[in-house]
């Protein structure tokens, strides 16, 4: 029940509408108003969801792009000196992700073509497209005409231009297609868990978006996710003992990637989302997907289900995740960036919105890129990739025999095998000596 | 997983349990889907949970522990597995089963002769106490005045109580209840699915109130219920099966049915959710409310008046509402009007599940 206010002066109310079975016209009040403006009639979207015909067009849309500027300005998200690639699926909510980015650099533009010192330069704007038909054949027949329409989109959202880059997931294993579809191809086939399968795909389809971010100069990734997306991550992450690294994923920054990844939406629900393409006419891609089997299909329908009884469980949900720890990468990282204008660097500075990039206190799973847990720790150090992932990697992504791990590690793409080398077990021996060394008179260990 | 399907697909074919390689599998042990015997399966199944007692220093040689019997199955195999793994490994503990009588006619009055029985089985003392004698109401006549919306905070709140109190009685040290990993994966997913993260971040814990009156603890932390089941069933162990008449369609149930389809995709998810919740980050400050005690009747409460005295009243006084929902009149809210929404209220019931986990 979404209104239980007694003083709810909007006729469509969700709850009365679910008594009677039809909408209920309020006898007393002959004209309904926005609740927020009082002058414009309210619209109805008729979705059956609730705060329906309680906002007028212009409310309900302020609103919604209220939330968004609000978690860009207040997390340093997008700042003058930036450029920025906004990752589109063709979707609703990176359709409304890339629509606000774009009013929000048509705004700076405005500004700095009326200022007269011209010192703050507008931020640039990118869009990358992922074409997963590599990893899903039944994609490939729409794509060609999903990625025509995505380019005129892009090509319709100037000034200022925008560069589209299609992406092929499978360039994550280099440019040479043909191999790397085989590579990918293989590696998917190598993974027998049907979950553990998808979520490889997740963590592709990120390096790929990295890659083509920082290849082409961008340093932020605008991730179109909202409240929703994020309630059933929060579930999926418990249900496979992800606990530890939750508030890593659905903080607005997430600062632990080359590309700094940026959550405009993170504060607006699906129901806003859809309703806001509605209104403002956003065309939005519906490829053929490929159903979600396994746990993010269950987590999926059961927080569906969770809605229809209450529809701001989502958020709550959220909320509650919101209150764990996040960690120190949450954060934009600070960058000695001489060309981040200097009033930017004091706001930055003064309400603390930035972390010194040179902490790294935390290890990184090489496949999910979750941080790692002191506890996840293996007993026994048989193989490196092994000791390396997080739990959940090795239960449902690490093949299970242990002979086949070292096949598997040589068809993992070579950014994520790179981080197993890196990856040392933390001793603390080893690192304490470091920090003293130069103040040590004797080379033997056994003198401590 | 299909692999290690297969593996095990193959085995069975080879008809022999494999984790003797002897006998005959009659089972599939829903934790890790291995094909196995009768036999062995008592034997993991006891000494996991030996394991569970023995790494977590849940007893100390000595003690007297009283079991929190219900007759329901998991306080049933609890009590027969802890007598058996007293004996076995000497832990010395002195046991006893404490049973709550909350006054629910054709069900409580039956699972009760069940733990009478089991007294007699497993030779262990047994205690009975009863709303009637510690509060002068039972469930019947609660519900006869409430309803059957907000009955199980009623129950909750005072079984919780009346451990507590036979617990003294008893003079005893610890409190044992069959609380198993589903019931404590389902309380993680309801702690998120309420935003109560203070419960979330100790909802996981083996041992709690260790610094109140009793400490409880919970042996079956790591034990999923279908085996408890399976273990009864195969000892053929007595014990009663029916469901509390006046459970509600509560909001417990939808946790449950996730976790059921859960398990059927990934039987190790449900210990994947105790460990999700045990490795949340959560700051310390943000834990437990400030501990006193109740004006009314000492034990032990966070404000003036404890939550069972405060639901006492109201029961008394003929305003059930009391206590339910925020505190907004009486001893502990402010002395302002009590009108509160009645929707938010119910609202902010429905979503607080049965209060048996309330810990």
């Amino acid at each position: 029940m979404a209104c239980n206010s007694s003083g709810c002066e909007s006729g469509g109310c969700y709850g009365r509408e679910k008594e009677n079975g039809c909408k209920v016209v309020d006898v007393k009040e002959t004209v309904r108003l926005c609740v927020k403006c009082k002058s414009n009639e309210p619209m109805t979207f008729g979705d059956g969801g609730s705060d329906d015909g309680r906002f007028c067009a212009e409310c309900f849309r302020s609103n919604v792009y209220g939330k968004f500027r609000l978690a860009v300005t207040s997390h340093a998200m997008i700042t003058p000196s930036d450029n920025v690639l906004v990752a589109f699926s063709g979707r609703s909510s990176s359709r409304v992700a890339l629509q606000f980015v774009h009013e929000l650099q048509v705004k700076a533009l405005k500004n700095y073509e009326a200022s007269r010192d011209r010192s703050l330069p507008v931020f640039g704007v990118g869009v990358a497209f992922v074409d997963e038909s590599a990893a899903y054949p039944s994609l490939s027949g729409g794509m060609s005409d999903a990625i025509a329409w995505v380019r005129s989109t892009v090509l319709s959202l100037s000034p200022p231009e925008k560069d589209l880059h299609v992406v092929p997931i499978e360039s994550v294993f280099g440019s040479d297609s043909v191999e790397a579809r085989d590579r990918l191809v293989k590696l998917l086939d190598s993974v027998s868990d049907e979950t553990g399968k998808e979520d490889l795909l997740l963590h592709l389809k990120m390096l790929s978006l990295q890659k083509v971010a920082s290849e082409n100069g961008y340093n932020r990734l605008v991730v179109g996710s909202c409240t929703s997306r994020l309630a059933s991550h929060v579930l999926t992450a418990t249900v496979k003992g992800r606990g530890y690294s939750l508030s890593a994923d659905i903080q607005h920054v997430d600062a632990r990637w080359k590309v700094p990844i940026v959550l405009p939406l993170r504060d607006c629900v699906w129901q806003e989302i859809t309703r806001l393409c509605h209104l403002d006419g956003l065309k939005t891609v519906e490829l053929a997907r490929h159903p979600q089997s396994g746990i993010n299909d269950l987590v999926s329908s059961f927080v569906a289900l969770l809605q229809e009884e209450n529809p701001s469980r989502e958020c709550t949900i959220v909320r509650t995740a919101a209150k764990l720890t996040p960690f120190y990468f949450n954060k934009i990282p600070e960058t000695d960036d001489s060309c981040v204008p200097m009033a930017t660097q004091r706001r930055l500075k003064k309400f603390n919105l930035k972390y010194d990039g040179s902490m790294t206190t935390e290890a990184f799973c090489p496949i999910c890129n979750g941080p790692l847990n002191g506890s996840d720790s293996s007993e026994d150090e048989s193989d490196a990739l092994y000791d390396a992932c997080c739990s959940s990697c090795r239960f449902q992504i690490l093949p299970q025999e242990p002979s086949s791990l070292d096949h598997f590690g040589s068809l993992l793409p070579h950014h994520m095998i790179s981080q197993v080398k890196h990856h040392q077990k933390f001793d603390s021996q080893t690192y304490l000596r470091e920090k003293i060394k130069d103040c040590l008179l004797l080379d033997d260990e056994e003198a401590v | 997983m299909e692999a290690s399907e297969a593996k095990i697909k193959k085995q069975g074919a080879s008809r022999l349990c494999c984790l003797c390689n002897q006998r005959r599998p009659v089972l599939k042990r829903p934790k890790t889907l291995q094909q196995i015997c009768k036999e062995c399966f008592y034997e993991v199944f006891e000494e996991e949970i030996h394991q569970v007692i023995v790494k977590n220093g849940l007893f100390k040689s000595g003690e007297r522990v009283a079991i929190g019997a219900s007759g329901g199955k998991d306080s049933t195999v609890l009590a027969y597995v802890l007598s058996e793994l007293n004996r076995r490994h000497s832990y010395g503990l002195d046991l006893f089963l404490l049973s709550i009588d909350e006054g629910i006619t054709g069900y409580r009055d039956d699972s009760l002769e069940t733990v009478k029985r089991n007294e007699l089985q497993y030779g262990l003392p047994l205690q009975i106490l009863s709303y009637k004698d510690l509060y002068g109401w039972t469930m019947d006549d609660i519900v006869k005045m409430i309803g059957l919306k907000n009955n199980c905070t009623f129950c909750g709140v005072f079984r919780r109580q009346a451990l507590d109190r036979g617990a003294a009685l008893l003079k005893v040290d610890k409190l044992v209840t069959g609380h198993n990993a589903d019931d404590i994966a389902e309380t993680v997913l309801l702690n998120i699915l309420r935003g109560d993260i203070a419960r979330l971040s100790r909802c996981t814990s083996i041992t709690t109130g260790e610094d109140g009156p009793i400490p409880r603890c919970k042996p079956f932390k790591y034990t999923y219920e279908k085996e408890i089941v399976m273990y009864a069933y195969f000892k053929k162990l007595d014990y009663f099966s029916t469901e509390c008449i006046y459970s509600p369609n509560a909001y417990r149930g939808f946790a449950r049915e996730f976790i059921k389809d859960l398990e059927r995709l990934r039987p190790r998810a449900i210990l994947d959710i105790i460990k999700s919740g045990e490795d949340f980050r959560i700051a310390t400050t943000t834990k437990m409310p400030e501990q006193g005690t109740c004006e009314r009747c000492g034990y032990i409460s966070s404000q003036k008046w404890c939550k069972a005295c405060v639901l006492l009243d109201g029961l008394n006084r003929g305003l059930p509402k009391m206590g339910i929902g925020r505190a907004r009149g009486g001893v502990n809210g402010d002395h302002q009007k009590e009108t509160k929404k009645p929707a938010s209220a119910a609202r902010s019931l429905e979503s607080k599940q049965c209060g048996s986990l309330d810990f």
